[in-house]
């Protein structure tokens, strides 16, 4: 193994975000952290990556195998604990069919592991049902940028390239919060945000537009409605480069300004204001993040902004674009490798022949014995004929919508199995939990929301009692008759030949060039391959090479305002806390609770006051925190942070009704009410 | 069930495709041969800022019988059969949106080869060929649509005047203030106003008027309103007032007819505008296809935003003795507002010029929500009583809890401690709090701190 144990140091990146801040551990009690120069974060942390070192240590640390025995988790032996899981997978199989089995993954999982969790569902398991929390995150933003230019790659341009555009419109991210060294390429002046909170993000910017709820696309095709009127679109661009403008166009006139401004509240001079400095500017970028995406209608809420950014002829054209801010460690590449229910290494399709025949020769296995695709996450996890669960690098039980429901139908399971480094609210729940290795014991590599592919690398070994997620995975798959390589070197060589020829090529990267390039972008076909900082510079990876405009429209939320409810409910993160918080929650330097945040005006209607506990109730169920007043929000708006379990739980409110394209859950809106405690 | 759809304009059009997507099985019947266009958007292509193909509304969901180029001439209430030129067609559920027609005032000299109204594609494309060889525009009427046809005109660089028979512009929707403020910002952008004039006859190149006086013009634009097309429904004895009478369901006085858009009157209002034709199309196809949605009336919102000219109008802004009044006028900007209030709820809303509140406003009217505790929100467009605090102008005047480093939640006393502590850089002090690590966006406020520390507690050594 290339284990750097041995030495005091160790080069690799921030264990959160999809920034992936380059970090330097050195090795001690306490292992210490420091900021390190990387092009992506100038050598700048967060406090979530400044403390992240404290969880290698801490108390609530899992150094053995727990056993669920009579009701209750007890330590156990590795043999025991394993044995467990492999006889428990092959009742379920034996009983209820392959598929009973059910494998859920993490957009934080290195690429080796999201590629070796994918082999191991489709190979050792022989189940279609396999899918990850990215579903939840990256899938909507995906759908539209295969649906418009053939592949999804976050940001198709190096991250540097958005401090010099002249204007960037960023949709529904607060990387103020989520990612805070991003705002160094974040040109203040030149910003527009929109989001339903004034946001530090959006108060970092120029002009901010406060939209209702739910409203994102009838925004986008409004202001690509004012792109038209006011002359402004790229005529000669939409002529050589893409097809489907006319639809488009036909959809857009519908949404004439007074009409937008009604449905979104945003004032028609910002709806112009906007698209004409994104048309003035020499260079300029249309983002958007989560709060675009997380909708029944995320996919086409996208597709709306990608086709804004069409018209203006941005989209490969150097140093402008569309793009998308990814947010898991991994979430790029953990989407690309093969643990997404309809996917194969490569960011191939798994019902494509060719795919298939091409990685089952990569895995010695006859294409037809692959199993096909499968059901999306929430569909996983709710789903009746599963009966055994494996999860990886996920704490499902906070991070899914409808959570309560969802929290159930896994404690009713026969199997459920996790690994994890603490004893999450999902692993609370497990007849069997995993001790698994932290960043700072590891190899592998990551590819960060650039798409480029850099390494995270070990300082040094596990603690006694505690395996790598390879180490498990090997040690199943060598259990169930199919065994594999636990070596990270050996699982990105295996990844680098099943991606050959995909539309993720990995073939020419190796640890050694990025180690010496400071990471290398994909899609990089052979090792003498420069790789790909800049895509769709010449061509889209679409067929003809040209992007496709798909005309869409604005549907609303599945669930609006009502009587019963009559406000809506939004979710989002805060700066101390990193998704689930199953890691973040523990460390003492990174403070906060959760809290519902809603404005003095409607919590003076309902007789609350700053502190109060306050529940809110949707058609789900209720969560109860404290009242934050802030006239950062809309009064007909609430908002809770996702990041905690238990009474406060924001997703025990989320609405699951899922994109019909992407499958994404409605998390960023409902309706709800809210009341004091 | 087969519905039959008589009319195929803005709100036909919206009923087929509503019903087709909700899998109905719909007949629409059109007497115009092309795609129906969107007419909130012909004063734009006066303006010159789209082009005809724009106008085109989208297709519908597929499956929708449309027979376009076929007018509807006859109703057989008894038989439940539509009569057309192409014979015959029968239907379980008939919609009629046959919208309406452009009033012609009683006026000598009208209509005339140098007159015309703004109320169709072939109108627009009329009066844009007129223009092209005029140098100077009448506009009769000072209603929202004959300002939009006088800001095209405008724009298209005619002299314009607006003849306008109410004591101000825009008099259903405005105060006596508001006109004027409205009067005076088209002044401003070359088009004048004559209120208070009645019009007597168009000579072809003047309108002359009740007073006397006459209004010279190459062009006459008649903007004086609509008239809903009743005439089959009248034919074939449905009860019709100014429109054809339907209830909260959109049915008329035959339980099989119903009628949405510029034809149909619902309690005792005829809307010309699409927003309630199109909430109506959605509550109608709602009901044919099994469901209970009711039409209850339609908030009315009248924007004008083009050209220079911003303006919102909702509701009733007429003085009224138990309303609270929120005004706030600056007409050397153009900019004036006036809420009428009543509970909490907003009555009526004129706001014109620069408001950034005019998204809230509009929405809080809407959804007759209830209006914040401060007003002064409504007028400025930001919140009032919690607003963050801005940076100081010097680090004197920050408080000592205030967070200098979001990234690193590092607060001003903590930089000041660390100074204390025997930091003297910007660079120590980063080392010992974090401060500008993150998003470094606070380097410069870190840098004002230790500079301000270095004056005023220059003797404190360690």
């Amino acid at each position: 193994m290339e284990s750097l144990s041995g030495m005091t140091t160790a080069d690799t990146h921030c264990p959160y975000c999809a920034l992936q801040c380059a970090m330097r551990l050195s090795a001690g009690d306490p292992v210490t952290v420091s900021g390190r120069d990387f092009v992506v974060n100038g050598g700048g942390l967060c406090q979530k990556g400044w403390t992240s070192a404290e969880l290698l240590a801490h108390p609530d640390r899992l150094t053995a195998p727990l056993v669920r025995q009579a009701g209750v988790l007890r330590r156990a032996t590795w043999d025991e604990a394993l044995d467990r899981v492999v006889a428990g997978v092959r009742d379920v199989q034996r009983a209820h069919g392959r598929d009973a089995v059910a494998v859920f993954g993490g957009g934080g999982l290195t690429n080796e592991k999201a590629y070796a969790l994918g082999r191991f569902a489709r190979v050792a398991l022989r189940t279609a049902t396999i899918d990850y929390n990215g579903r939840f995150c990256m899938s909507s933003a995906a759908a539209a940028g295969n649906r418009a230019f053939g592949a999804d790659r976050g940001l198709p341009f190096p991250v540097t390239d958005i401090r010099d555009a002249g204007a960037v419109l960023l949709v529904g991210a607060n990387p103020a919060e989520t990612m805070p060294p991003f705002l160094r390429h974040l040109p203040g002046e030149r910003l527009i945000t929109v989001d339903p909170r004034v946001t530090a993000t959006a108060r970092h910017g120029a002009l901010h537009l406060q939209p209702t709820p739910g409203t994102d696309l009838a925004l986008a095709n409004g202001l690509l409605h004012l792109a038209i009127t006011e002359g402004l679109v790229d005529e000669a661009y939409v002529a050589a480069r893409t097809t489907g403008f006319d639809e488009v166009r036909r959809t857009v006139a519908q949404w004439w300004p007074a009409r937008v401004e009604r449905l979104t509240g945003v004032p028609i001079a910002d709806l112009l204001a906007t698209v004409h400095r994104l048309a003035a500017a020499d260079t300029a970028m249309v983002l958007t993040a989560r709060g675009a995406e997380q909708h029944a209608t995320g996919t086409d809420t996208v597709t709306a902004f990608v086709n804004l950014a069409l018209a203006l002829g941005l989209p490969g054209r150097p140093g402008s674009g569309y793009g998308c801010l990814t947010g898991q460690g991994n979430g790029q590449g953990g989407r690309e490798h093969g643990q997404k229910a309809d996917q194969l290494p490569g960011y191939r399709r798994l019902d494509d022949p060719a795919a298939r025949a091409h990685v089952a020769a990569v895995w010695g296995v006859d294409p037809d014995d692959l199993p096909g695709p499968g059901p999306s996450a929430y569909e996983l996890l709710t789903a009746e004929k599963m009966r055994a669960l494996l999860v990886f690098g996920s704490n499902p039980v906070v991070s899914a919508p409808r959570a309560a429901g969802v929290e159930r139908r896994l404690a009713g399971l026969d199997l459920l199995v996790v690994t994890d480094f603490v004893l999450s609210e999902t692993a609370a729940l497990a007849d069997v939990v995993l001790p698994a290795a932290q960043w700072a014991e590891e190899d592998g590599t990551m590819t960060n929301l650039e798409g480029r592919v850099i390494r995270r690398t070990r300082l040094r070994p596990p603690p006694p009692g505690v395996r790598t997620d390879l180490e498990i995975l090997a040690a199943l798959s060598g259990r169930l008759g199919a065994p594999v390589s636990a070596r990270p070197r050996e699982v990105f060589d295996e990844l680098r030949r099943a991606s050959a020829g995909g539309t993720a090529d990995y073939a020419g990267i190796t640890y050694e060039r990025i180690t010496a390039e400071g990471g290398v972008f994909w899609p990089c076909p052979a090792e003498d391959h420069p790789g790909t900082p800049r895509m769709f510079l010449e061509r889209f990876a679409t067929p003809d090479g040209r992007a496709r405009f798909v005309a869409v429209d604005h549907r609303g939320p599945a669930e609006q305002p009502c009587a019963d409810y009559p406000l809506y409910l939004t979710t989002g993160r805060v700066l101390t806390q990193y998704q689930s918080g199953a890691q973040t929650r523990r460390i003492a330097g990174l403070p906060g609770r959760a809290f519902v945040e809603l404005h003095p005006d409607l919590a003076g209607r309902l007789g609350i006051a700053d502190g109060d506990d306050v529940a809110v109730s949707t058609r789900r169920g209720s969560a109860t925190a404290p009242a934050r007043l802030s006239t950062a929000i809309r009064p007909d708006t609430v908002f809770m942070p996702f990041h905690w379990g238990g009474a406060a739980r924001a997703n025990t409110l989320t609405n699951p009704a899922l994109d019909p394209v992407s499958r994404m859950p409605e998390f960023k809106v409902c309706a709800a009410r809210v009341a004091l405690a | 069930m087969r519905v039959v759809v008589a009319g195929y304009g803005m709100a036909g059009a919206r009923v087929v495709s509503e019903l087709r997507a909700r899998g109905a099985d719909v007949t629409a019947f059109g007497a115009e041969t092309h795609r129906p266009y969107n007419r909130v958007m012909l004063s734009t292509l006066l303006a010159g800022k789209v082009r005809e193909d724009d106008l085109t509304l989208a297709a519908p969901p597929p499956g929708a019988d449309l027979r376009l180029g076929v007018p509807v001439t006859a109703l057989d209430l008894a038989r439940r059969v539509v009569v057309t030129p192409e014979g015959e067609q029968a239907y379980d559920a008939l919609v009629l949106a046959t919208g309406a027609t452009a009033v012609l005032p009683p006026m000598d000299g009208v209509p005339a080869a140098t007159a015309h109204v703004l109320r169709t594609l072939d109108d627009c494309r009329g009066i844009l060929a007129a223009a092209g060889g005029a140098r100077s525009a009448v506009v009769l009427g000072g209603g929202l649509l004959g300002l939009e046809a006088a800001r095209g005109l405008a724009g298209c660089g005619l002299a314009v005047t607006v003849v306008h028979a109410g004591g101000h512009v825009m008099d259903r929707q405005l105060d006596p203030d508001g006109g004027h403020v409205l009067a005076r910002t088209l002044r401003d952008l070359g088009v004048c106003v004559r209120v208070g004039a009645r019009a007597t006859a168009w000579t072809g190149d003047r309108l002359l008027l009740a007073d006397g006086t006459a209004v010279p013009g190459d062009l006459l634009v008649v903007a004086c309103g609509a008239r809903p097309d009743t005439a089959l429904a009248r034919a074939a004895g449905l009860a019709v007032h100014r429109g054809v009478l339907v209830d909260d369901g959109l049915r008329t006085s035959d339980p099989h007819v119903y009628a949405v858009g510029d034809c149909a009157e619902h309690d005792g209002t005829v809307h010309g505008l699409v927003a309630p034709a199109w909430e109506q199309a959605a509550a109608l196809a709602d009901r044919l296809t099994g469901g209970t949605a009711r039409y209850r009336g339609s908030r009315l919102v009248t924007r004008l935003k083009a050209g220079g000219i911003d303006l919102a109008a909702m509701g009733s802004v007429a003085p009224d003795p138990d309303a609270e009044v929120v005004t706030f006028a600056d007409p050397a900007r153009g900019t004036y507002v006036r809420l009428v209030i009543r509970g909490d709820r907003l009555a009526g809303a004129v706001l014109l010029g620069d408001n950034p509140s005019v998204g809230a406003v509009t929405q809080l009217y809407d959804r007759d929500a209830p209006v914040p505790a401060d007003r002064r929100s409504l007028l400025f467009g930001r919140a009032f009583g919690a607003e963050p605090a801005a940076p100081a102008a010097s680090p004197a005047f920050m408080p000592d809890h205030a967070v200098v480093c979001r990234c690193n939640s590092v607060p001003k006393a903590a930089i000041t401690a660390c100074w204390r502590s025997g930091a003297r850089s910007v660079a120590d002090v980063a080392a010992a709090t974090r401060a500008t690590t993150g998003c470094g966006g606070c380097a410069d406020a870190v840098t004002g701190i230790v500079d301000w520390l270095s004056t005023v507690e220059p003797e404190v050594t360690v």
